[in-house]
């Protein structure tokens, strides 16, 4: 009986640290913290990636670029970027480059550079959450999805993680009825996303594999997307990360699609 | 009471999920009371990415080999039933020093189809096709110099250009090649100055590089001197021209809108002029000037473009053997129908100047083209297998001159590195001289198997 009590008392107090503590830490600032250390770190940065694809029969494919990245409001933890992605592998997309300017009120700007016929194309960027560069993760998971987009709730809380619940405000455009995250307390990362269904299934999975801290900035820089239902999965790490590197805007213009900044890409 | 009631069985319900609460119980396995840390977060050390301090190689190499045979699905009276047949290896080579960076791609071709050995550069034909030989300087920060055998693109149609005067293989286009063996390259100086409001790109061929147009030696074409379709192999007598081109572009962007102004001087990319005295064709002389806009609009990508033909032998419209100045214009629009699926569509109009005078000096028997010429472009993109499989088809439509081209294609990668590829183009009209109808007999279908390195 004691015992019981005592096991209330500790529950009662828990409750209360869990409680004060969510009200403390406002659901909407731990998406937004979270958002933040995602997509946001620094002023711009750097990475080498790779990924591997392996489809639901073990057959691997590769895809390496260097990902450029420039912040719009250096600063500020949100809001428009740049990005510049150049391919250097499979063979077949040797050189390819590609642009985004990503928007929050509006669809992103996207152009693609296809070096065989001296070609900057034109994206349409209504499909974000369509298959990025054939691998299992979408090109709002590379970009980031504008939070404002879904409602998040706080469900649970323990000592490593806020666990939140988005649903989308518009079921229009996206395949998720719902998304669970895992954030790590003291960092903020996303260290596990479960996407949802109708159906109330688990059908796509995000994991954090292993952070990294560079230039005092907590890194993810293993991380793997695995389809459920496909029984497929791509993992992608990073290498050679860098930030505030003191990125000029010209780099995400035509120009460095048609001449890519070789010194950066190295 | 009902509220706190239910916030206290609320509480209570997090007191049990959450495992700080459980100090006593048994730890939740990893995926029940959340995912275990990662290494680099908690108790694990992060796996630690060493930099690989590998001395950075003089130059990167590419490249494919790869084998591509394609036949005609009729007979064509005079012509082999193959139109395509050849095996390429292609060696691309590029590096950067610090004062320039620089490309050099080589395809090696066996072409047993064409049968030309001889390698001339300037068409692209033999064994040694120099696809690119340049190098890049950049002479202030705002400025870069390329020079050398270049492939050059600019302009917002999709397989109809209007102010793009760069070199085109239509015969490459015709016959199956894959669709980057279109673009010919150019020996050229361009030169690029960038502003924060506009740029320009200034591009200098000393040589005029025509467009490889069809020739007659592996595609029949309509011979409007003769009043038939070839039954000749053999390439027709073209008088060369050696001056100059000059192509000059100032572009910017407002907002998500991209603009752009064009210029051009230099020659008919294809011979449509005719020398009477010297039985040949001629490219005459021809300036252009043009305009385009291009944009994200109803959820996909919009773009027009505007060009004035400026045939400079032709005054009065009256030359039949030169062709008469031309308004050109375009408006496109593509975007994504479902995931995976993109559609776009074209509208082309090609009006005529002086159209009495041409037609009062057509010669009789030769094609007449209408004095709107309108094409219609329909392209359909399906992404399959994790954009493993794409199936595409474009057809390209005239209303005007009842004709049209059918361009299809399949191309599976099996691996990263190893495609395989089927297509066919086909082509009809009502009558086997206009544009696209003459070249009926050559409907072909083709397949192709790529390796990448």
């Amino acid at each position: 009986m004691t015992q019981n009590i005592r096991k209330m008392t500790i529950a009662m107090a828990a409750i209360l640290t869990t409680a004060t503590s969510a009200w403390a830490m406002d659901v909407e600032e731990i998406v937004a913290k979270a958002n933040e250390v995602s997509y946001y770190q620094g002023d711009d940065g750097r990475a080498k990636v790779n990924m591997t694809i392996t489809d639901d029969q073990g057959r691997e494919r590769t895809r390496a670029f260097v990902i450029l990245r420039k912040d719009n409001e250096p600063g500020a933890g949100s809001g428009e970027q740049k990005f510049y992605v150049f391919f250097s592998r499979p063979a077949d997309v040797n050189k390819t480059a590609f642009l985004v300017w990503k928007h929050m009120d509006k669809d992103d700007d996207r152009w693609l550079y296809l070096p065989g016929l001296d070609l900057v194309k034109r994206i349409a960027a209504s499909d974000k959450r369509s298959s990025f560069v054939g691998s299992n993760f979408f090109y709002e998971d590379v970009s980031g999805r504008n939070p404002d987009l879904d409602t998040h709730a706080l469900v649970q809380e323990d000592d490593n993680y806020y666990v939140l619940e988005s649903t989308p405000k518009d079921k229009a455009g996206v395949e998720f009825a719902s998304y669970k995250s895992w954030i790590h307390k003291a960092t903020f990362l996303p260290i596990k996303i479960d996407y949802i269904n109708d159906a109330g299934e688990v059908y796509r999975t995000y994991e954090a594999l292993n952070v990294e801290e560079v230039g005092g900035y907590m890194t993810v820089t293993a991380s793997k997307m695995t389809d459920v239902k496909a029984g497929s999965s791509t993992s992608m790490t990073y290498s050679d990360v860098a930030y505030d590197m003191g990125l000029e805007d010209d780099i995400f213009s035509e120009r460095y699609l048609r001449n890519p900044p070789r010194n950066l890409l190295r | 009471m009902a509220f706190s009631r239910s916030v206290f069985s609320l509480a209570l319900l997090s007191a049990v999920l959450s495992p700080a609460a459980l100090a006593d119980g048994p730890s939740l396995p990893p995926g029940l009371g959340g995912p275990s840390l990662p290494p680099g977060l908690g108790d694990k050390e992060a796996e630690v990415t060493v930099k690989e301090e590998v001395s950075e190689p003089a130059f990167n190499i590419t490249g494919f080999i790869e084998a591509r045979a394609g036949a005609r699905l009729q007979n064509a009276q005079g012509y082999d039933d193959w139109t395509l047949g050849e095996i390429r290896g292609q060696l691309a080579l590029d590096g950067m020093t610090d004062a320039m960076t620089w490309r050099v791609t080589a395809d090696a071709v066996l072409d047993p189809v064409l049968e030309e050995y001889g390698t001339d550069l300037g068409r692209g034909e033999g064994v040694l096709d120099l696809r690119e030989a340049w190098a890049l300087f950049r002479p202030s920060d705002n400025m870069d110099l390329k020079l050398g055998r270049q492939i050059l693109t600019w302009g917002t149609g999709d397989l109809l250009f209007i102010n793009d005067l760069f070199p085109k293989d239509w015969n490459a286009f015709f016959i199956g090649r894959d669709v980057e063996y279109l673009k010919a390259p150019s020996d050229a100086l361009k030169l690029s100055w960038y502003g924060a409001k506009a740029s320009i790109d200034l591009v200098v061929t000393p040589q005029f590089d025509p467009d490889r147009s069809i020739d007659g030696r592996v595609l029949t074409y309509f011979n409007p001197m003769m009043g038939e379709t070839n039954t000749i192999p053999a390439a027709m007598p073209i008088r060369s021209e050696n001056g100059p081109e000059m192509s000059a572009r100032l572009y910017g962007q407002s907002g998500s809108m991209e603009w752009a102004l064009y210029f051009y001087n230099g020659y008919w990319k294809s011979p449509t002029g005719f020398d009477v005295i010297d039985m040949e064709a001629t490219y005459p002389e021809l300036a252009v000037y043009g305009a385009s806009i291009r944009l994200p609009i109803l959820g996909g990508i919009g773009n027009a473009e505007v060009g004035y033909y400026d045939s400079r032998d032709e005054k009065s419209g009256a030359d039949p053997f030169t062709p008469n100045s031309q308004w050109r214009f375009l408006v496109g629009f593509e975007r994504e129908i479902v995931p995976n699926l993109t559609g776009a569509v074209q509208y082309y109009v090609e009006k005529t100047e002086d159209y009495d005078a041409y037609l009062g000096a057509l010669i009789p028997g030769a094609p007449k083209v209408d004095e709107y010429r309108q094409i219609l472009t329909l392209r359909v993109t399906q992404q399959m297998m994790n954009q493993n499989l794409t199936l595409s088809g474009f057809n390209f439509y005239s209303p005007t001159d009842e004709d049209g081209y059918l361009r299809l294609n399949a191309a599976y990668k099996v691996t990263d590195a190893l495609r395989l590829e089927a297509g066919g183009n086909i082509f009809y009209g009502e009558s086997s001289a206009s544009f696209f109808g003459q070249f009926e007999d050559n409907t072909n279908l083709y397949v192709a198997i790529r390796r990448s390195f």
